[in-house]
């Protein structure tokens, strides 16, 4: 079947996702069938504060690629509510004018806190729009937290989305955030105090160790729709850089690695927790007659001697 | 662990009154449900590309314009040849009881009227939402 | 209060105090703590403790002058009732025509148009989102045609009319005075209102269309053309009442709505008009709740707030400039589906907090309001319900008769203080559109609003027959229903219309106002020049939308 006919089956991609996501029975299979499949989507990471207009951006540069005739994905992922579990997933809305397009699919996620963190849910996702025909998958964060690193080992740019009047936030920002960066883009350049904010991202970039690629940051606005096509460019400029440089195998690689080290975890941790002495060696650890280090040892050993599930 | 609920909160048509959309879309979080928010001026097949995409299980739609009696069948249609009858088809607002009769022929299984408790809603969705 | 009084008294209380402590023991009070509607703390007694901080002079005043605490007029409503205004719109153009000629008859001088939603978000009624809307909730209009037939036969230089417009303002505006022109009127003789407040439709209302800053720009290009050309207009009604409807609170409605209004005075200035020059031409638009002591305060704490600000912030010497006039429309989310009879009273207990706030004029709702449309028959009781308390209540004889009341006047004093905080916050932020740029004042209202649901849900708000006292009841029956047909008449009537014009005429306008839209040159001229072309409100928005953009809904939950 070829990747367009897949792409038009809208229900089944959707279901598909919805599987994974869910650990339903059969996600595995499903995941098995189309992994061969992927590799042709390319993944772009959008990151960046709340409020920066991350949505209006993506929905912005969809609309480019999709007027080149590629096929878009775009996955967007929202906080879980801790107390309910419950979850508004509201980036659709700038989108919706793209929503009905016969080459978009955009799908919400909440992060949900489950069993495998919102990576492995994500990377399935992303998995299977690559496989049913997306040319170009946009991944859009939360803003904050955890989920920003956890997206680097998704994505094959990070785009950094900022915007005027953040002001100190850029400097308490954590280098460890300003390096998953590929591209910055500030966004509402219309605002007062834009350029300001370029001026100080290109200042806070060049204090990070020298590398071979030095991200450029695009002053854009996405509803004014300006700026958009230089943006583009340098995401452009930046797979090219990775593809004449080997990068985007070595990054790709790192993220396969990352992929089977979440399974391997969640499937230990599985398995180790339905092991019988589980509660016992826990419980040995609260009197103290046992240390954590041995009580791993110990669980471990029983996943040595332990078959195939 | 129990996958939470998928559910899409619309509103068809032009009127911009959301309170209503939002207070529900609150509501279903705050009952442990996935709430995909899709706010104002959608027209059905927006929404209804939205619930294929989202893949969600309720389709319910806020709607004060006085056009629920065009939309609303409209969108039942879509979701028909979408292949997606079963997901349940709920809307909230100014809606007369003699369009209300209508409404249900056409298939929307439920509709709220200013005044309902959230917890009804909630309630119904929890009860008829095939699993 | 003399100190030997102050002592008496502060004793006396006292002892009240003491007393109370025993009773409530034996007989405790219906509830812990009681709030008002918009969930302030309201106290067991207000004494003259309460307001002693409070001038009567600075603060409260006198009536017709600064700070206008106590009515803009002096006379108040014993010069001239306020007028009772009815907003109501009718399908199509000749309906409508119809209607206000009917009115005009009966005496009313002054027309308030609704429009419908297609023509307030700029669609024609043939573009796909028009479908179900043409007619629906106001009049359809596409061009000057139905511009022309609207008013046809009625003179513009005898009538004031009130247009609940605001993204396509200027369009609208600007078919308004080609009518008038057509009818030999000219513009200085015009009197009328335009709703132009965009801000609001960010945060409550939903009708906006062009992103905020083009949108600022066409406000203020409105203000700089009728200050010159219009004088008689008043171009913007700065609303409270479709913040409220969200579920603000009273404090929130007027913290917000005065934001709004500063950032339309900051972006006149800005633009290089005079204070004086426009803000005398600025109106504001309340909501009236049923709490009805809290809105009596809220108004008047509105005025104060109004005059401080244009005075000691803005620097303006116009009275005129000062003084906060306003339109109230009673609290359309107050209605209930349940018990319709029971809304005549909830409109009563409003339309009494309106006129006892020193309004300057009213609509007032119909009880079927909660289900569709109101009919005939309940638009005459709501306006009977102003006319009882205009001439059967006693209440307009004396002006601003609760002043002096220690809680009106404490509970003024603290929705004031309240309602600057909320300023001082969104001044923090950059101002009214950046603080809706970040969902400040969305998210505000939205937790206002949900909270407000809880406590229903939870019976600590009683709403008599939906969470008390409910009956069962059949459905009710009369109401009024929209003939679907409108839509399909306005597309037809739109076809032979882009058949008959000057197509060519229509091209040249619509590049000519594309290329002012580029430029900073004011957008009115070449919108009344493209509008006498018979160019559509479609087509005019579009662009519109090419050049500036379209504004994104934030999603604030």
């Amino acid at each position: 079947m070829d990747r367009g006919k897949r792409w038009r089956e809208r229900r089944r991609i959707a279901k598909m996702i919805t599987a994974v996501e869910n650990a339903l029975p059969g996600h595995e299979q499903i995941l098995q069938e189309i992994y061969k499949k992927t590799g042709n989507a390319y993944v772009i990471g959008i990151t960046g504060p709340p409020g920066a207009g991350k949505s209006s951006l993506t929905d912005a540069l969809a609309r480019g690629y999709i007027e080149k005739g590629l096929r878009v994905g775009v996955i967007a992922i929202d906080p879980t509510s801790p107390f309910s579990g419950g979850s508004i997933l509201g980036d659709r809305i700038r989108m919706n004018e793209l929503s009905t397009h016969p080459q978009m699919f955009i799908r919400s996620m909440g992060t949900r806190g489950q069993l495998g963190g919102l990576s492995a849910a994500t990377h399935s996702a992303v998995m299977i729009l690559d496989a049913c025909g997306a040319d170009v998958l946009f991944i859009e964060t939360v803003g904050v937290g955890q989920s920003e690193i956890e997206i680097v080992k998704l994505a094959d740019t990070v785009l950094m989305v900022m915007v005027p009047g953040l002001g100190d936030d850029i400097q308490a920002m954590k280098a460890g955030i300003m390096e998953i960066g590929d591209v910055f883009a500030v966004n509402k350049k219309d605002l007062p105090g834009a350029d300001k904010t370029k001026i100080e991202l290109e200042a806070m970039l060049s204090f990070l160790p020298p590398r071979e690629w030095r991200p450029p940051v695009c002053m854009v606005s996405a509803m004014y729709k300006e700026g958009l096509e230089e943006l583009e460019v340098a995401i452009s400029e930046h797979r090219k850089f990775q593809a004449d440089h080997g990068r985007l195998e070595q990054r790709r690689m790192r993220n396969a690695q990352e992929a089977l080290l979440a399974i391997l975890r969640d499937k230990m941790v599985l398995r180790v927790k339905s092991d019988d002495r589980y509660e016992e060696l826990l419980q040995r650890m609260m009197e103290k007659t046992i240390d954590p280090y041995e009580a791993a040892r110990q669980l471990m050993e029983g996943l040595d001697s332990c078959s195939e599930d | 662990m129990q996958r939470p609920i998928r559910v899409l909160v619309a509103k068809p048509g032009l009127d911009g009154h959301d309170r209503g959309a939002k207070v529900i879309a609150r509501a279903f979080r705050d009952a442990g449900m996935e709430v995909i928010y899709t706010g104002l001026r959608q027209t059905p097949e927006q929404i209804v590309a939205a619930a294929i995409q989202e893949d969600v299980e309720v389709v319910a739609v806020s709607i004060l314009s006085g056009a629920h009696s065009t939309l609303l069948p409209r969108i039942k249609e879509l979701l028909k040849e979408e292949n997606a009858d079963d997901m349940l088809f709920v809307a909230g607002g100014v809606i007369p009881d003699d369009d209300i009769a209508f409404l249900k022929e056409k298939g929307v299984a439920a509709v709220f009227t200013p005044g309902t408790p959230t917890t009804l809603a909630v309630e119904f969705i929890r009860e008829h939402v095939k699993r | 209060m003399k100190k030997e009084v102050e002592q008496a008294f502060r004793s006396a209380l006292e002892q009240y105090e003491q007393q109370i402590e025993r009773t409530t023991a034996r007989f405790p009070e219906r509830r812990d703590v009681f709030y008002s509607t918009s969930k302030a703390e309201v106290k067991r007694l207000y004494t003259p403790i309460d307001v002693e901080e409070i001038d009567p002079l600075e603060d409260i005043g006198l009536p017709g002058s600064y700070p206008f605490t106590r009515g803009v007029q002096p006379t108040m409503y014993r010069g001239r009732l306020w007028t009772m205004r009815m907003y109501a719109g009718f399908a199509t153009a000749e309906e409508s025509n119809k209607r206000y000629k009917f009115l005009l008859q009966q005496g009313q001088n002054g027309l308030s148009v609704a429009f419908d939603l297609p023509t307030q978000i700029g669609y024609d009624s043939d573009h796909v989102l028009a479908e179900g809307e043409v007619g629906k909730v106001g009049v359809a209009i596409d061009s000057l045609k139905d511009m022309e037939t609207l008013f046809d036969g009625i003179p513009l230089d005898k009538v004031s009319t009130s247009m609940t417009i605001n993204a396509p303002a200027s369009i609208l505006l600007a078919m308004y005075i080609a009518v008038a022109q057509k009818q030999g009127v000219s513009k200085d003789k015009l009197r009328g209102t335009i709703q132009n407040d965009i801000l609001k439709e960010y945060i409550a209302r939903g009708t906006y269309i062009f992103p905020t800053a083009p949108s600022m720009r066409l406000i203020t290009d409105i203000f700089a053309y009728c200050s010159k050309e219009v004088p008689s207009w008043n171009t913007i009604s700065i609303s409270g009442y479709h913040i409220r409807e969200a579920g603000s609170t009273a404090t929130q409605e007027v913290g917000f709505t005065l934001a709004n209004g500063i950032a339309y005075v900051e972006a006149a200035l800005a633009a290089g008009l005079d204070i004086d020059s426009f803000a005398p031409r600025l109106s504001f638009f309340f909501n009236a709740h049923n709490d009805l002591l809290e809105e009596v305060a809220k108004f008047r704490a509105a005025r104060r707030l109004w005059a401080r600000i244009m005075k000691e912030r803005f620097g303006a010497k116009n009275p005129k400039s000062m003084m906060m006039k306003f339109h109230t429309q009673t609290g359309g989310s107050t209605l209930t589906a349940q018990q319709t009879e029971n809304n005549i009273v909830r409109v009563a207990i409003q339309t009494l907090a309106a006129v006892l706030g020193g309004t300057q004029s009213l609509h007032t709702n119909s009880k079927d309001e909660a289900l569709a449309l109101p009919t005939e028959q309940s638009v005459q009781t709501a306006l009977r319900t102003q006319q009882i308390v205009a001439y059967e209540s006693g209440i307009a004889n004396t002006v601003d008769p609760l002043a002096g009341s220690y809680y009106i006047e404490a509970k003024t004093n603290q929705i004031e203080e309240e309602a600057m905080d909320y300023i001082s916050r969104i001044d923090d932020m950059g101002g009214a559109p950046r603080a809706i740029d970040a969902g400040f004042i969305q998210r505000e209202i939205m937790d206002a609003a949900y909270q407000y649901q809880l406590d229903i849900e939870k019976g600590d708000n009683i709403v008599v027959g939906v969470n008390k006292y409910q009956v069962k009841e059949p459905s009710p029956s009369g109401l009024l229903r929209v003939d679907l047909s409108v839509g399909d008449k306005q597309k037809e009537q739109l076809k032979a219309l882009r058949a008959e014009r000057d197509n060519q005429a229509v091209e040249r306008a619509l590049e000519k106002l594309r290329a002012v839209c580029r430029s900073d040159e004011n957008v009115m001229p070449v919108i009344i020049e493209a509008v006498k072309t018979y160019a559509t409100l479609g087509e005019i928005t579009d662009v519109m939308r090419d050049v500036f953009g379209e504004y994104r809904q934030s999603v604030i939950i």
